[in-house]
C-alpha cells in the first residue's frame, strides 16, 4: 500500500515538473482550459442559446469536432497493425504513443458530446440498469458503448506496458495479445458506428449514403497519422526518446494511401449526386457551390479539397515524403483538410437546407470556439502528461518500487 | 413507492435501485449538496422513466411538479397524466385547397401549448409555395412570408407540424427512450428524461422537433394552466418538445387547438380506427397524400384537396 502511495506521488510530481518550456506549455494549456470552463459555465447557465445552433441547424461545431476526433482515435490502429501483426520494429517502439493519442482523442470526444448536451446532469439516463439505454435501436448508444470500450482497451494496454517497464518486470505479450487483437476491429468499429449514426438518418440525404462509413475510415487514416507524426517529431526534439525516421516515413506512406482512397470515395460520391441530380443534391450543391446565393461553406470546402490533394501528392512521392519540410507541410495540410471536410463540412450541410427547405447559415459563436479550444487543450494536457510519464519510464528517469504484487 | 418521496439519505440507501444509482453516479451524487438539498431537487434528479412509474408514483411526481411550477410561475398549473383512450388512434387531415396561410393555428398552438415566446418556438410552420409546375418544392418554400398579404393568388400554403408517424425515426434514434409512441398513436416526450442530445431533431424529416435553447420565456399571465405531463406543461431549458395533437385536450374528447381555431375549416381530426369518423371519410373519399412518403415513416397526417 505504501508503495502504491509513494509511486503515485512520485508519478504526479514527475509528470508536472520539467524544464521552463515544459512548464510554460502546461501554463498555456491550463489558461486555455480556464477560459473554456468559464465559457462552459456560462453556457450551462444560459443554455445552448450561447451557441449559434438553432432548430434548423441543431448540431454544430461541437459535434463536428467530435466526428473528427473519433477518426483520430481510430487511427491508432494504423500503428498497431504494423507494430504487432507485421512486427515492424521502428513502429513497435512507438505504438504506445499512438495509443495515447487514441486515449486523448476519446477523452475529447466525450467532452465534446457532453458540451453539446442540453441536460448534461441527466447523462446517466443513457446507462444500462440505472438509466434506460435505447439499445440496440439508437446508434448514439452504440457509439457510447464502443467509445467507452475503446478507451478502456487502450488505457489497459498503455497502463500495463508502462507499469511493466517501470517496475522492471518482463512485458508479457501473450497476456495482452487478445486485447491487442480486439483493439484492431474495435478501432474500425468506433468510426463505423459514428458514421452509421449519420448515415442511418433518412431525413438527411447528405448523410444518408452508404459510402459514408468507408469515407470516414479513409479520412481518419489520414488525419490521425498526420497528427501523430507531428507529435512524434516534437517529442523526440524535446525529450530523450528516440523515434526512428523510418517509423515516421512509414506512417506518412500509409496516410498517403488512405488519402488516395479518401479522394476516390469523395469523387464517387460527388459523381453520383451531381449526375443523378435528384432533390437530394441540394446539400452538396450548397456545400460546394451555394444555393440561392448562399454559400458560406464553399470557400472552406474548396480549401479542404486543395489541401487534401496537395498533401496526398507530398506524402505519396518518396522524395517529398522523406524531406521533413515537405513532410510537415503535408501533415499540416492533411490535418486541416480533413478537419474541415469531416468537421464543419460534414455536419453542417446535413442541416442545410433543413428538412423544410430553409437555409440557416450556421457559424460558431465565440463561446463555442472558447469551449472547443478548452476541450482541445484538455486533450493536449492529457496527452502531455501521459507522454511525459511514458518517456520518463522509457528512459529510466522514473522507476517504481518493485514490491507491488498487483500486476 | 416510498422511495420517491424519501429524502433521508440513510433510508434511501436501502432501496436497490437508488443504491445502484447513487453508487454509479458517485460523482454526480457527491456534487449535490445532499444535506442541504431540498427533497425536490433530489427527487427531480432521480425521477424514474415515465413508463417505469406506477400510478401512485406518477401522482407524486405530478404533485412535485405542480409545486415547482407554483414557485416558478406564482400560479397554480394543473398537470394531469390522462392515459390514451382504449381503441382510439388519432389522425389528422389538412385541406390545402382551403388553407389561406393566416397562421391562426400557429398562434393558437403557441398559447394552448405554452410554447416559449422568447426565444420563439412554433410547433407549426406554415410554408408558402408558388402555384407553378414545381408543386411542393420544399427547397423553394417560404416560411417567412408576410401575413398581411395572405391569401396571395399565385400561392398556396401548407402548414407542417409533427406528422405523428407510425414508424417514427425520432423514437428510433433517441438514446434514452425519452420519446415514444403512445397507444393512441401520439409521439410524446418526457421533458424530465430528455438529455437534450438533439439526435431526434437530426432524424425528424419534418422539422417537427424544437429545442429549448434557453429557459422558455412565457409571460406568467399567458400560461395555460390546463396541462398534461406528456404535453403542454411548462418545459425546461435544454430539452426537446413537439406537437402532441394537444394530448391534454384530445384525450378528454376535445379537438386540438389548431382545429378549433382554423377560420376556414381546413383542419380535420379524428379516430383512425372508427370507420364512421370524418378522418376515415376523408382518407377513403378524397385524394390524400402524405409528406415525404418515400421515407416510409407512415405519417398519420394527411394532406388533401377538397375542392
Amino acid at each position: 500500500m505504501n508503495d502504491l502511495k509513494s509511486n503515485f506521488l512520485r508519478t504526479v510530481k514527475y509528470t508536472f515538473s520539467g524544464d521552463k518550456r515544459y512548464r510554460l506549455w502546461l501554463f498555456i494549456l491550463f489558461s486555455v482550459i480556464f477560459f473554456g470552463i468559464a465559457a462552459y459555465l456560462r453556457q450551462l447557465n444560459t443554455g445552448l442559446i450561447t451557441t449559434a445552433m438553432r432548430d434548423q441547424v441543431s448540431w454544430g461545431y461541437y459535434i463536428a469536432n467530435f466526428t473528427f476526433l473519433v477518426g483520430v482515435a481510430a487511427a491508432a490502429v494504423l500503428l498497431v497493425i504494423p507494430a504487432y501483426l507485421y512486427d515492424f520494429k521502428p513502429i513497435k517502439e512507438i505504438v504506445l504513443f499512438g495509443e495515447m493519442v487514441a486515449i486523448s482523442a476519446v477523452v475529447m470526444c466525450i467532452l465534446f458530446v457532453t458540451a453539446d448536451m442540453g441536460q448534461p446532469l441527466r447523462a446517466w439516463h443513457i446507462l444500462p440498469l440505472i438509466g434506460s439505454m435505447n439499445f440496440p435501436s439508437s446508434l448514439l448508444v452504440w457509439d457510447v458503448i464502443v467509445l467507452t470500450g475503446y478507451l478502456v482497451i487502450n488505457s489497459i494496454l498503455v497502463i500495463y506496458a508502462l507499469h511493466r517497464i517501470a517496475t522492471g518486470k518482463e512485458y508479457k505479450l501473450a497476456l495482452i495479445w487478445p486485447l491487442i487483437l480486439i483493439s484492431i476491429p474495435w478501432a474500425v468499429s468506433i468510426h463505423t458506428v459514428t458514421a452509421f449514426l449519420y448515415s442511418g438518418l433518412a431525413a438527411r440525404p447528405f448523410w444518408n449514403a452508404s459510402i459514408l462509413a468507408p469515407r470516414f475510415l479513409a479520412s481518419a487514416f489520414c488525419s490521425g497519422p498526420a497528427i501523430m507524426l507531428i507529435i512524434f517529431q516534437i517529442m523526440r526534439k524535446v525529450s530523450k526518446i528516440e523515434i526512428e525516421d523510418k517509423a515516421i516515413f512509414k506512417i506518412a506512406e500509409l496516410a498517403a494511401y488512405a488519402m488516395g482512397i479518401s479522394l476516390f470515395l469523395l469523387a464517387a460520391e460527388i459523381f453520383k449526386e451531381f449526375y443523378s441530380g435528384t432533390v437530394h443534391l441540394a446539400p452538396m450543391k450548397y456545400l460546394y457551390f451555394g444555393l440561392h446565393g448562399k454559400a458560406h461553406l464553399a470557400p472552406w470546402i474548396w480549401t479542404a479539397l486543395v489541401f487534401n490533394i496537395i498533401s496526398f501528392v507530398l506524402f505519396l512521392l518518396p522524395r517529398t515524403r522523406e524531406n521533413f519540410m515537405y513532410l510537415n507541410i503535408g501533415a499540416i495540410l492533411m490535418i486541416l483538410g480533413v478537419y474541415i471536410e469531416k468537421g464543419m463540412g460534414l455536419v453542417i450541410p446535413g442541416f442545410i437546407p433543413d428538412t423544410l427547405g430553409e437555409i440557416y447559415q450556421y457559424w460558431p459563436t465565440m463561446s463555442e470556439i472558447l469551449i472547443t479550444l478548452g476541450i482541445w487543450a484538455t486533450g493536449a494536457l492529457v496527452y502531455t502528461l501521459m507522454a511525459k510519464l511514458a518517456i520518463g519510464i522509457y528512459t529510466g528517469a522514473i522507476r517504481f518500487t518493485t514490491e507491488i504484487t498487483s500486476g | 413507492m416510498t422511495k420517491k418521496e424519501n429524502n433521508e439519505p440513510g433510508k434511501a440507501m436501502i432501496d436497490r435501485r437508488l443504491f445502484l444509482k447513487s453508487t454509479a453516479l458517485g460523482l454526480a451524487g457527491t456534487a449535490l449538496p445532499l444535506k442541504k438539498a431540498r427533497a425536490s431537487i433530489w427527487n427531480s434528479f432521480f425521477q424514474e422513466h415515465f413508463s417505469e412509474m406506477d400510478d401512485g408514483e406518477i401522482k407524486k411526481v405530478l404533485e412535485r411538479l405542480e409545486q415547482e411550477n407554483q414557485k416558478k410561475y406564482g400560479r397554480n398549473i394543473d398537470i394531469r397524466a390522462d392515459k390514451p383512450i382504449e381503441g382510439v388512434k388519432f389522425a389528422y387531415a389538412l385541406d390545402l385547397s382551403r388553407c389561406v396561410g393566416c397562421r391562426k393555428c400557429v398562434y393558437a398552438c403557441v398559447s394552448e401549448n405554452n410554447q416559449s415566446r422568447n426565444p420563439q418556438i412554433h410547433w407549426i410552420s406554415v410554408l408558402k409555395f408558388k402555384k407553378d409546375d414545381k408543386w411542393i418544392d420544399l427547397e423553394n418554400a417560404d416560411r417567412y412570408y408576410d401575413p398581411n398579404l395572405v391569401p396571395e393568388d399565385d400561392s398556396f400554403y401548407m402548414p407542417v407540424q409533427c406528422q405523428q408517424c407510425e414508424d417514427p425515426p425520432c423514437v428510433k434514434v433517441c438514446p434514452t427512450q425519452a420519446t415514444w409512441k403512445e397507444k393512441d398513436g401520439i409521439i410524446v416526450v418526457d421533458y424530465n428524461w430528455c438529455i437534450g442530445c438533439r439526435y431526434c431533431m437530426a432524424a425528424c424529416p419534418y422539422g417537427a422537433r424544437h429545442f429549448n435553447w434557453s429557459k422558455p420565456g412565457i409571460p406568467k399571465d399567458e400560461i395555460n394552466p390546463n396541462t398534461h405531463y406528456l404535453g403542454n406543461r411548462p418545459r425546461y431549458k435544454g430539452v426537446v418538445e413537439k406537437c402532441t395533437f394537444c394530448v391534454q385536450r384530445t384525450r378528454v374528447g376535445k379537438y386540438p387547438a389548431c382545429v378549433e381555431v382554423c377560420p376556414v375549416g381546413a383542419r380535420k381530426f379524428g379516430d383512425l380506427l372508427d370507420p364512421d369518423s370524418e378522418i376515415r371519410y376523408i382518407i377513403e373519399n378524397k385524394r390524400v397524400f402524405r409528406l415525404k412518403e418515400d421515407l416510409n415513416t407512415i405519417p398519420k397526417f394527411y394532406y388533401f384537396f377538397a375542392t
